[in-house]
C-alpha cells in the first residue's frame, strides 16, 4: 500500500494549529526579558573582559588563584562568590549553568558529569536512608535502574506509578516521601507527563516535583511554567545535539518553599558539614542549589568537565533552530509510518489515538519532540531485518543526536526489565525507537521505507 | 535570629555567627518586595570580620510577622526598635532602594544612633510611575517582571549571586514572587511601591543626619538613576561610589559592594 493510498487510517495526524507555537508572554519594548533565541546565545556570557574574546572561553583549569589569604578564607566560607576548584565551580561551566537556567526560567543550575549524575544529585540532596520517592513508571531505563535497584541499596525506596494515573500518584505518597519524579515525555512510550496535575498533587503534600526534560528541552516546554520545581537534562542529547559529549544539568525553579514544607531539614536546619549553615536562610529561594553544590558536588564529585560544558554551549547556541527542524522532520516521518502497512502502531503524542494527544496539544504546542517508538508487524526476525537494512539511521544507544538513530529497547536500554515491567512502561518485544535527526526528511523516509520492505521480505 | 519588636517576631540574618551586641553593628535594610537574602554575601563577610550584623526582614516580608509599616517614617522608627530589641545602641545603617530611605529615616530620627549611613541604589524623591503602580495593583506578576528587567543591566554578571551558576534575573524574580506570596492579607508589591512614592520627608530627614554618608549608585541603574540623587546629595554631602551595575547592585557587583562597604565602615572597628 502506498503512503498516499493509506490516508485516513486510524492513526490520524493532528499537529497544533498555526500560531499555537508561541507560548511566550507578549513582549513589551524596553522592559521585557530577552526572548528564547537571544538567551540561547547570550545568557550568562559577555565578551571576555581580559582578552575581548567574543565566544565563551574554555577555562581548562582545575583551580583558581586567591588574591590573598583572606580572600581564600572568604571563598571557602561563602562570604564572597568566586571559583576555587573546578569540582565545585568553573567559569565555563557557570556560563552553561546560567544559560540553561535562563532558558528554563529557573534561578540557577548545576552542571554534572551526566544526566544520571544530575538525577542522583537531586535525589541525594533531598532524600536519605528511609526516604521514599514516587516515580512515573515510563522512564529511561537508566533512571529506572538507579531508582529501583541502586538507590534502594542505600535505603531510598521508589514506588512506580503509571504517569497518567493521577489517583495512583496521590495514593503512593507516604509520610516519608520526599520527591515526585517523571519525564516530560516518558521514554519510550512518549506519555506526556501531566505536569500541572502531578505538581499539584506533590504540592498538596508539601513535596517537590522533579522533571526530566531531556527529550523536550526548554524550547518545547518549560516545566517550571506548569508547576514543576526542579528540572534536569541529559545534556548529552538535544542540548548538546551533536553526539559528542556526556553531561547533565540540574535546574532549580526557586518556587518550592522548603521551610513551609517542613520536610527537608537538610535545607532548613543547621548543616554540620558546613559550619552549621542553614541553606534556606542563606538564600530564600536557592537553598536547594546551595546544598547540592556544597555537599553533592563536593562529596560525590560528579562534576562536568569544562570542555564538555564548552561543547554543550556550542550546541545550545543553535538549539531553537535545531529543535524546529527535529520536529518538522519528525512530523513527516510519523505521517509516513502511521500510514505504512508494515507498521502496527506509532507512538507519537500528536497522533489520534495516542493516550497523551490532548496533553501534548496543551503542553507541547511546538511539537512533541523527535523521539518516538513504533511497533512493526511481524516477528523478531523481521525486526532485526528492519534495523539492519537501515543506511542513514544509526543503530546505537542514544537519542537527541543531529543524526537519526534507531534502537530496539527490549534488547538494549530496557533489557534489565522483565516482561511485566516492560508492559508497565508501554514496551513490547517488537517496539522500535527512533530519534529523528536533521537530515533531509525525504532521505529519512526513503531509508525507512527501504528497511520496512526488507522486513516484509524477511517474513515472506 | 528572631527579635521581638512591638510584640511581633522579626527575623534578622546574622551572617552565620551568633549576634554579639557588644561589637560594632551593621544593619542591612532591603528594598521593595525583597528580604534579607539580598545581603547574605556582604553580611556574612562582615560578620566574619569583626562586625555584628542584622540583615532584617521588614514586617510582612520573608520571615518577619506583620503588620506592614504604613510609611517610610514608621519604618525608620521600627529599625530603631529593632536595635533596642537586639541590645544595640549605635549602628551603621545600610539600605537598598526603599531600604535606603528607611535607613535615612532611622539615621535622622535619632542621629546619635547612626555611625554610618550607606544608601545603595537610592533616589529622592523615589517616585514610581502611575503605570507601574497600576500594574503592581492589577497584575503584580507582570509588575515583578517589569521591575526585574529594569533592575538588571546585564545577562552575564560575574561571579553571580550567591555564587557561580546563579541566573540573576531568575533569582530576583523568584524572590519577589516568594515575598509577594508570603503576605496574604494584601498586595505587598503595591504597598511597598506606594511607600516609596509617597515619602516626602527626605529633605527634612537629611538635615538631621550627623554621621558620615555614602551613596552607592549603579552606573546603569534604570530604577533609581543617579541624577535623582542631586537634592539629597546637596543636603547630605555623601561620598559617592559608582559601580558598573544596574539597580541590583548587590547581585551584579558583590565584590564592588564589598570594597565600598570596607571604605564606608572604616574606623568602626577598634
Amino acid at each position: 500500500m502506498s503512503e498516499k493510498s493509506s490516508q485516513g487510517r486510524s492513526q490520524g495526524f493532528s499537529p497544533p494549529p498555526q500560531g499555537a507555537a508561541r507560548m511566550d508572554r507578549p513582549r513589551s519594548a524596553g522592559y521585557a526579558d530577552p526572548g528564547f533565541d537571544t538567551l540561547a546565545l547570550h545568557a550568562g556570557a559577555a565578551p571576555d573582559p581580559t582578552t575581548g574574546a567574543r565566544a565563551v572561553p574554555l577555562h581548562m583549569s582545575t583551580s583558581f588563584v586567591f588574591q590573598d589569604c583572606d580572600h581564600a578564607a572568604s571563598l571557602f566560607n561563602m562570604e564572597r562568590a568566586g571559583h576555587v576548584y573546578s569540582r565545585i565551580s568553573n567559569p565555563t561551566n557557570a556560563v552553561l549553568e546560567e544559560r540553561v537556567a535562563a532558558l528554563e526560567g529557573g534561578i540557577g543550575a548545576i552542571a554534572t558529569a551526566s544526566g544520571q549524575a544530575a538525577l542522583h544529585l537531586a535525589v541525594a540532596t533531598l532524600a536519605g536512608a528511609g526516604s521514599h520517592i514516587v516515580s512515573s513508571s515510563a522512564l529511561y531505563g537508566g533512571s529506572h535502574n538507579l531508582l529501583h535497584y541502586t538507590m534502594a541499596r542505600f535505603g531510598i525506596e521508589t514506588s512506580f506509578v503509571k504517569p497518567g494515573d493521577l489517583d495512583a500518584w496521590r495514593a503512593a505518597i507516604r509520610p516519608n516521601t520526599r520527591l515526585l519524579f517523571g519525564e516530560t515525555l516518558g521514554n519510550p512510550g512518549m506519555d506526556v507527563l501531566d505536569i500541572p496535575s502531578v505538581s499539584a498533587i506533590a504540592h498538596e503534600s508539601g513535596l517537590p516535583l522533579l522533571v526530566d526534560s531531556t527529550l523536550t528541552t526548554p524550547y518545547l516546554i518549560k516545566p517550571f511554567e506548569h508547576g514543576a520545581d526542579l528540572v534536569y537534562h541529559s545534556a548529552t542529547k538535544f542540548l548538546s545535539g551533536h553526539g559528542t559529549v556526556i553531561g547533565g544539568v540540574l535546574v532549580d525553579s526557586g518556587q518550592f518553599d522548603w521551610d513551609k514544607s517542613g520536610k527537608f531539614p537538610e535545607l532548613t536546619e543547621p548543616y554540620a558539614g558546613f559550619h552549621g549553615m542553614v541553606f534556606s536562610e542563606e538564600s530564600s529561594v536557592g537553598a536547594f542549589l546551595l546544598r547540592a553544590r556544597r555537599e553533592g558536588l563536593r562529596d560525590f564529585g560528579a562534576c562536568m568537565s569544562p570542555h564538555s560544558a564548552w561543547l554543550i554551549l556550542q550546541g545550545i547556541e543553535t538549539l531553537p533552530l535545531r529543535m524546529q527542524r527535529h520536529v518538522e522532520n519528525t512530523r513527516r516521518v510519523v505521517q509516513m509510518l502511521a500510514a505504512h502497512p508494515m507498521v502496527a502502531s506509532v507512538g507519537y503524542p500528536e497522533l489520534d489515538g495516542h493516550p497523551s494527544q490532548a496533553l501534548a496539544q496543551q503542553l507541547l504546542p511546538k511539537g512533541a519532540g523527535s523521539v518516538f517508538s513504533f511497533d512493526l508487524k511481524g516477528s523478531r526476525a523481521q525486526g532485526r531485518a528492519f534495523i539492519e537494512a537501515l543506511k542513514i539511521f544509526s543503530h546505537l544507544a542514544n537519542v537527541g543526536d543531529c543524526r537519526s538513530l534507531v534502537i530496539h529497547p527490549a534488547s538494549t536500554t530496557h533489557f534489565r526489565m522483565d516482561d511485566a515491567a516492560l508492559a508497565l512502561a508501554g514496551i513490547t518485544p517488537g517496539t522500535i525507537r527512533l530519534s529523528i535527526g536533521l537530515e533531509d526528511a525525504d532521505d529519512l523516509m526513503d531509508d525507512l521505507k527501504r528497511a520496512l520492505k526488507a522486513a516484509e521480505k524477511a517474513g515472506a | 535570629m528572631d527579635l521581638q519588636v512591638n510584640q511581633q517576631s522579626v527575623y534578622a540574618y546574622t551572617g552565620g555567627k551568633a549576634f554579639d551586641p557588644a561589637i560594632p553593628c551593621v544593619v542591612f535594610i532591603h528594598g521593595a518586595l525583597n528580604d534579607h537574602s539580598v545581603w547574605t554575601l556582604l553580611a556574612r563577610q562582615l560578620a566574619h570580620h569583626g562586625y555584628s550584623v542584622l540583615a532584617l526582614d521588614l514586617p510582612g516580608h520573608g520571615r518577619s510577622d506583620g503588620p506592614l509599616l504604613q510609611d517610610i517614617e514608621a519604618a525608620g522608627t521600627w529599625v530603631l526598635a529593632c536595635l533596642d530589641a537586639a541590645g544595640v545602641q549605635q549602628a551603621a545603617f545600610v539600605g537598598h532602594s526603599m531600604g535606603s530611605l528607611i535607613a535615612l529615616e532611622a539615621a535622622a530620627q535619632v542621629p546619635a544612633r547612626a555611625s554610618r549611613l550607606v544608601m545603595v541604589g537610592t533616589a529622592y524623591p523615589m517616585k514610581v510611575s502611575a503605570a507601574l503602580l497600576d500594574t503592581a495593583q492589577n497584575d503584580p506578576l507582570a509588575a515583578i517582571d517589569m521591575v526585574n528587567s529594569f533592575s538588571h543591566s546585564t545577562w552575564a554578571a560575574k561571579p553571580s549571586y550567591p555564587g557561580p551558576g546563579g541566573w540573576l534575573h531568575g533569582g530576583s524574580r523568584a524572590l519577589m514572587r516568594r515575598v509577594q506570596a508570603g503576605w496574604a492579607p494584601s498586595n505587598l508589591f503595591r504597598h511597598d511601591f506606594q511607600l516609596c512614592n509617597d515619602y516626602a520627608n527626605g529633605a527634612h530627614a537629611a538635615q538631621q543626619v550627623s554621621c558620615a554618608v555614602h551613596f552607592v549608585l549603579g552606573e546603569r541603574d534604570q530604577m533609581t538613576p543617579s541624577r535623582q540623587t542631586r537634592e539629597l546629595a546637596t543636603l547630605l554631602k555623601p561620598m559617592v561610589h559608582h559601580l558598573p551595575a544596574g539597580h541590583a547592585l548587590m547581585q551584579e557587583d558583590p565584590e564592588g559592594m564589598l570594597k565600598v562597604l570596607q571604605i564606608a565602615l572604616k574606623g568602626m572597628l577598634k
